[in-house]
């Protein structure tokens, strides 16, 4: 069993937990992720790490709840503990193995959208310890959306907050503030974009056309996690990859995004499902006789 | 009395009863059966079926104890050469193995050395005969990585000469293969699997599930700051292979590792757990080994309609001969000499169909099998809207890629002594699927025995 020391919500429908699983704490880098299994009749959840301290054997993960697994999990509170916990899964970011002086030469932009803040903080955070500032864009739906604020601004360089509805920071996408930083004349030798699927296609055709190579973080669906089942397979340029094994990082400008998007909704149904029997219990078998629910 | 050329007949649950539930197909001997058909073993001294086994059980021996009604005795006779009874009576080629050197062969049928093999194991389950371990420890710690089947035999072959071994296992569930592989009609998972483990752990084997090796911690780590001495790789095939055609990445295409892992280990057909599974209702199974039945036979359970696609002929059928004669009984379709050129997809991204070609049989290939040649102009298609890709798997990297001087080759499989298990590494030794390739449960079993011998050779000299 794996204690969860601190639960906290971030926003509505975000939560972070500090977990103590000392193997994953001793050896996750950034870039890499967990999986979580809540209990015995759980599925496993893919969760990015957000943070870790190595001391205290513990890593943070923040979790949105989307189905219902993850709305289960958003229940759990300090004191309860996950039935398992595996990681640290995928390869780390490629510039933990490059050069620190020829990484101190380079201009990095992070962007990130929703929770794909999460996975940017220990880049981020790992590029500062190593005496690097990369500037960062955090997009959110609004205000109340945009997390780990103070978190990032400590370690970044520029922070760039914005929000859609233009509640907080500037008013608009992630992919408006990466267009206006180019124009003030900002360039960026690198992108690393973390975020839903479509925020990441967008800004990948984006910095495509301006010409600065782009690092995105694939989250598709999976199963196992070390490579066994071929569930998150995608196509990258002309190669089929497991974004388990060889990433979850991959360049962005040779993700097929639509394919990956389309094979994300492959058990929307299901899932919708299973969300309505966990909200409406026994009283969802009244038939609405599209969803099968009621066989 | 049984007759002297036929096998006395096994029960069965009924083809149609059965294609609807998950119970264990095979219902198994009772033991006035299992005595019957022990009076056939001829008990020959220079006994061609124990050569015919992969860990060398006295089969002679365990049968003449099951002719007396000394099951105990029987499972004692077993016990000394294998850790899993229960398993291997249930899933090993036996017909290409012990049953296919039985002399009563020659003019009949074998005897059915696997179903005996199966009564007394489970014999032994249910009346919770206790393995024999060491009367103490001899200091020395080893690591197993996998708790497959070589994993298992080797950490009970170890613990019963006193070594304090623990078993590292990457998933959430100790078994390998066993849990996330071969489903649960034809290899029951709590009433057998757990059990065999059981045994496993009362001979003072340790387990710590949820460690990835490679990336939770390294073999190198495992030995300079966790003080193990030894290391045993196994940890099995990998990562399942594609064929490469159009329209494979299509929603509803699944390799056979992803389908029975959802079924098997998230038991995804138990509407109690959470992992959903897409069951389709015309599946297309390619492939023709263990794996595209269990596939296929789980799909079929799930309410699907079910092909087998396969190149070759049935002669070629890589699967045990029982599990076709039980997926055809169970009303699969074979589609033999037929292969896909491609996945037809809508606009959704979802199958619409898939485009098969015929095949003949030309010139022996490498592998001695006749290699299959397309037909041109006879392709057509199948509808169908769920295609399971049984096509085997190639080595997963994540340990040979984190171990420093830990040889591999060409199919990045590790190099591994077949009598011993000794790597390019010291200390290091490896068995199993991730030496072979994809192979069966009781070559993995035989490979782990080996590797057992030659980390306690190793050790003793140390």
């Amino acid at each position: 069993m794996y204690k969860i020391l601190k639960a906290e919500k971030l926003a509505d429908k975000i939560f972070l937990m500090d977990v103590h699983a000392p193997r994953v704490a001793g050896h996750c880098q950034p870039g890499q992720f967990v999986i979580v299994k809540m209990d015995e009749k759980g599925e496993r959840i893919p969760l990015t790490i957000c943070d870790y301290d190595r001391g205290a054997g513990t890593v943070t993960i923040v979790v949105q709840e989307v189905g219902a697994s993850t709305t289960k999990m958003g229940s759990l509170k300090e004191g309860d503990s996950f039935r398992d916990f595996t990681g640290p899964l995928g390869c780390p970011s490629e510039f933990v193995h490059e050069d620190i002086d020829s990484l101190k030469k380079k201009k990095m932009l992070f962007v990130a959208g929703g929770v794909g803040a999460a996975p940017v903080y220990p880049q981020v955070k790992w590029l500062r310890e190593h005496g690097i500032n990369a500037d960062v864009i955090v997009g959110a739906k609004t205000k109340d959306m945009l997390i780990l604020e103070d978190e990032m601004k400590a370690v970044s360089g520029n922070y760039y907050p914005c929000t859609d509805d233009g509640t907080y920071g500037h008013a608009g996408m992630v992919t408006a503030m990466v267009e206006e930083l180019v124009k003030e004349g900002n360039q960026y030798d690198v992108c690393i974009a973390i975020g839903p699927m479509i925020m990441m296609k967008f800004v990948c055709l984006l910095t495509k056309k301006l010409e600065i190579p782009t690092i995105v973080s694939m989250n598709p669906i999976m199963v196992d996690g070390t490579g066994m089942c071929g569930a998150c397979r995608l196509q990258v340029g002309e190669e089929i990859k497991f974004a388990c094994v060889d990433g979850p990082e991959f360049d962005g400008h040779l993700v097929d995004f639509d394919q990956a998007m389309k094979r994300s909704q492959m058990y929307k149904t299901e899932e919708g499902r299973a969300m309505l029997r966990l909200q409406e219990g026994g009283t969802h078998h009244g038939g609405c006789g599209h969803c099968g629910g009621d066989e | 009395m049984a007759d002297m050329l036929k096998k006395v007949p096994v029960r069965e649950q009924e083809p149609k009863v059965r294609a609807a539930n998950f119970d264990e197909v095979c219902l198994g001997y009772n033991l006035e059966e299992a005595m019957d058909e022990a009076t056939r073993c001829l008990n020959c001294k220079n006994a061609k079926c124990v050569q015919g086994c992969p860990v060398a059980i006295d089969i002679p021996s365990f049968i003449q104890e099951v002719k007396e009604g000394n099951i105990e005795e029987a499972y004692k006779v077993i016990g000394r050469s294998s850790a899993l009874p229960a398993i291997c009576g249930r899933v090993c080629p036996q017909e290409s193995q012990c049953e296919g050197r039985c002399i009563r062969g020659i003019k009949g049928e074998p005897v059915s050395i696997g179903k005996l093999e199966r009564f007394v194991a489970d014999y032994a389950l249910e009346h919770d005969i206790k393995p024999v371990g060491a009367d103490s420890l001899n200091g020395h710690k080893v690591a197993v990585i996998g708790s497959g089947p070589s994993g298992l035999t080797c950490a009970g072959d170890l613990a019963k000469k006193g070594y304090d071994v623990t078993v590292f296992e990457a998933l959430h569930e100790l078994g390998g293969v066993l849990v996330y592989g071969i489903p649960e009609f034809r290899l029951p998972k709590e009433k057998v699997v757990a059990k065999e483990i059981e045994k496993v752990r009362e001979l003072g084997v340790k387990f710590e599930t949820n460690v990835v090796i490679g990336k939770s911690t390294t073999i190198d780590q495992l030995m300079e700051e966790e003080g193990f001495e030894a290391v045993f790789i196994g940890s099995g095939a990998g990562l399942p292979m594609f064929m490469g055609i159009p329209g494979e990445n299509a929603n509803g295409v699944f390799s056979a590792n992803e389908y029975l892992t959802r079924s098997n280990l998230m038991k995804a057909f138990d509407e109690d757990y959470d992992t959903p599974i897409i069951a389709g209702k015309k599946v297309a199974v390619v492939g023709g080994g263990n794996v595209a039945m269990d596939a296929a036979r789980t799909a079929l359970r799930l309410g699907a309609d079910v092909h087998i696609v396969y190149r070759r002929s049935e002669a070629e059928l890589p699967a045990r001969v029982e599990e076709v004669h039980h997926a055809k009984e169970e009303g699969v379709i074979f589609n033999l000499l037929t292969n896909p050129k491609k996945i037809n997809v809508d606009e959704d991204g979802n199958i619409s169909s898939v485009t098969v070609i015929k095949m003949e049989l030309g010139e022996p290939d490498a592998s001695g099998r006749r290699r299959p040649v397309e037909i041109p102009g006879s392709e057509y298609d199948i509808e169908v809207d769920t295609v399971i890709m049984a096509l085997g798997t190639s080595p997963n990297p994540l340990i040979s890629s984190t171990t420093k001087g830990l040889e591999t080759n060409r199919r990045k499989c590790i190099v591994a002594d077949e009598d011993n298990g000794q790597t390019s590494k010291k200390g290091v030794f490896a068995g199993g699927d991730a030496v072979t390739g994809a192979a069966t449960v009781i070559l993995a079993m035989g490979a782990g025995k080996a590797g057992a011998k030659g980390i306690d050779e190793y050790l003793s000299e140390k």
